[in-house]
């Protein structure tokens, strides 16, 4: 008897604990939901051409979309906690034309890239202390710094100049092979990029930090969080990222070019929000971003296997935006009625 | 004179007035200009005519930007609005006729004001952050004006198209009539009737006006429609200009230059508060600077790091904490405006 009574009550207890586990991690479903987005579109691209799910292609994916990863590791950081940072396109061109600069100069790599990630933290810096200190909103603020660095870049260069130097071309030409995979430096770096985001979101009191002043900035400061630092560091921070991402660009693309990047903070910011990140700030994952970015790249690839004009690749990633962020409104007002 | 100072036009007024003189001072032929023709010319038309797409779509932008939102497709729809129009125009048997031009016209405008409205449904409707649902069609549109001119730039050669560019009406270019007529317009509706009053209401407090009993839906659904409407005007007159539909490069960055004239002029970010004058200052300073910028022989592309000084000088002049600074040093205490919001004091 008393079996006949646990029985449907553990039913039960089980089902409630899936749905308070859905309820407390329903923030997790849009990134959940990009994930299975990107699963589809790789397996859909695999029926319908029969050549796509290719080691050599899905490794080309991360090798393509390198730049892609450092920026929206970046992004994802400064979107949680509210703000936003237009920038990063900009400073991806400055840095890499220095880059590409300095190194035709004569002067070695090991020199050189530590000073355009600090070129690009600089940056960060100023954004940082604009939104902390004067108040100027983050899109102000960050589009000053986009400002600053496209010019900048042109000041270093109104023409595209060739990389010949062999350590940065070895962070490209390298390729670490696994059988039929593979992966290039860029591909190592980006990677090891987002693992050090993941695990500082995840573990690290600025990382938690950074969750609460997205969720309330107010409450954060009287809880006697660092706030103030925070909200500079997730701009250095995202600086440094577009810094290195001017270096992996330049590798990828052998050469230093002032328009490149144009519009990219869009399509990172694209990418961060179809990776589950919420623009208002406080919820969002690192690991997100990145599938979002690989949703952004596949996107691409199938489009160029088909042939048809890169134009579609924007209204696509636009129209699939508008579907991630119609679900991301019903997920808060659903959680928003249940309180 | 505290009252002349204290005026909200005072300092983009005194900013604009400054780079002319520094101008005329520099080159006395900027301020000359000269009749030919019954056509005015001389730098500072050339300033009035180059400002009318900027004009247009800051003018949108500063109505947007009073109910708390923004406007990031308006770049790409000046893009969409010329590729329809000149793939009208070039796909016409007749493209030098009048009424061939006309219709075109309509029909890019209209796509634009369909855009507008996409928007304004996105934001008023569904709710959706003005920043993000306008980067959808920032994002996607200028993919779609690509897909109308399959990629390739349109070059139109038709009299009646150019005129919108680059004709004069009675002495004036025309360009600058629309401008001054769509600021006119804009400026009658929001300020001769409560529509301006509504429109701030709903910028400083949503939830309040509604409750209040102001529609704040339509409201923000009107700016959004005026503010694709108007960039659809303003990708006609850059088309024109150049004489082709160039889905790239039409528009590119005039959002953003588009924001910055709205702050230099003195509305808010925040919402709100909008003033129609500052915003036509504030598009004439960036436009005088553009020129300026051009005089001192520094190429165009490098011309973003001025932009970037104006901007970080701005935001700081209007920020509270260098206005709590400034105080200090003059050592005025009394202030009669309320410095800052005290949430965003910062804790040492």
């Amino acid at each position: 008897m008393s079996t006949g009574l646990a029985t449907p009550s553990r039913g039960a207890v089980a089902a409630q604990q899936v749905r308070s586990f859905l309820d407390r991690r329903a923030l997790l479903m849009p990134t959940f939901a990009a994930f299975v987005i990107f699963v589809l579109l790789l397996i859909g691209a695999q029926v319908h051409f029969g050549n796509f799910m290719t080691p050599l292609n899905l490794s080309a994916l991360l090798l393509d979309n390198a730049y892609l990863v450092i920026l929206a590791v970046g992004m994802t950081l400064v979107i949680v906690t509210g703000g936003i940072d237009l920038s990063v396109g900009s400073v991806m061109a400055f840095t890499g034309i220095l880059c590409a600069r300095l190194l035709a100069d004569g002067h070695s790599a090991a020199l050189v890239v530590p000073l355009i990630i600090l070129g690009g933290a600089v940056i960060g810096l100023l954004i940082g202390v604009l939104v902390q200190y004067f108040d100027v909103q983050p899109f102000i603020a960050s589009l000053a710094g986009l400002f600053l660095a496209r010019g900048l870049a042109f000041v270093v260069s109104l023409s595209s100049i060739r990389v010949e130097n062999e350590s940065v071309l070895w962070l490209q030409t390298t390729r670490y092979r696994f059988g039929e995979w593979y992966i290039t430096p860029t591909g190592i770096m980006a990677l090891l990029v987002a693992a050090i985001g993941a695990f500082v979101m995840a573990y690290t009191r600025f990382g938690r930090t950074i969750y609460a002043v997205g969720g309330n900035e107010q409450s954060a400061r009287l809880m006697g969080l660092k706030v103030a630092r925070t909200k500079v560091l997730v701009y250095i921070f995202s600086g440094m990222c577009a810094g290195l991402a001017g270096l992996v660009l330049t590798a990828y693309s052998g050469a230093g070019y002032p328009r490149n990047g144009i519009g990219t903070e869009l399509d990172v910011i694209a990418a961060v929000v179809i990776g589950g990140t919420l623009l208002t700030g406080g919820a969002g994952y690192v690991v997100g971003s990145v599938i979002g970015v690989f949703v952004y790249g596949t996107i691409k690839t199938v489009i160029s296997f088909m042939g048809a004009e890169q134009s579609w690749t924007r209204i696509i990633i636009g129209l699939m935006l508008l579907v991630f962020i119609g679900v991301q409104r019903i997920i808060v007002v659903r959680a928003e009625r249940r309180r | 004179m505290r009252r002349i100072v204290q005026h909200r036009l005072f300092w983009p007024v005194f900013s604009l007035v400054a780079l002319i003189v520094v101008n005329t001072v520099a080159r006395p032929r900027f301020i000359k200009i000269t009749v030919r023709d019954g056509e005015l010319y001389g730098a500072l038309i050339d300033i009035l005519r180059n400002s009318a797409p900027l004009m247009l779509v800051a003018l949108g932008m500063t109505l947007v930007i009073a109910t708390r939102g923004i406007d990031l497709s308006v770049g790409a729809v000046m893009a969409v609005s010329g590729a329809v129009a000149l793939t009208i125009i070039d796909d016409s048997s007749s493209p030098g006729s009048t009424t061939t031009v006309l219709a075109a016209i309509a029909a890019g405008v209209g796509v634009a004001l369909l855009l507008g409205a996409w928007n304004g449904f996105l934001v008023a409707v569904l709710n959706i952050q003005p920043i993000i649902a306008t980067l959808v069609l920032m994002l996607a549109g200028r993919g779609v004006a690509l897909l109308i001119t399959d990629g390739f730039i349109t070059t139109v050669n038709s009299h009646p198209l150019n005129y919108v560019a680059s004709g004069y009406l009675l002495f004036v270019p025309f360009a600058f009539v629309i401008a001054v007529a769509a600021v006119t317009v804009i400026a009658l509706f929001e300020r001769r009737t409560a529509l301006g009053m509504l429109t701030e209401a709903v910028g400083i407090n949503p939830e309040a006006s509604r409750l209040a009993g102001v529609r704040s839906r339509g409201i923000i659904l009107g700016a959004y429609v005026v503010s694709g409407t108007l960039a659809g005007v303003a990708g006609i007159i850059y088309s024109s200009n150049i004489r082709a539909a160039d889905a790239n490069a039409a528009g590119e960055l005039i959002e953003l230059y588009a924001i910055l004239a709205v702050v230099l002029g003195g509305t808010s970010l925040m919402g709100g508060k909008f003033t129609i004058a500052g915003t036509v200052v504030g598009v004439l300073i960036i436009q005088t600077l553009k020129s300026t910028i051009l005089f001192l022989g520094v190429s165009s592309a490098e011309s973003p790091v001025f932009f970037a000084a104006v901007v970080i000088i701005v935001v700081l002049i209007q920020s509270p904490r260098v206005h709590g600074l400034a105080r200090g040093l003059t050592g005025r205490g009394r202030s009669s405006e309320v410095p800052a919001r005290t949430d965003a004091e910062v804790p040492a």
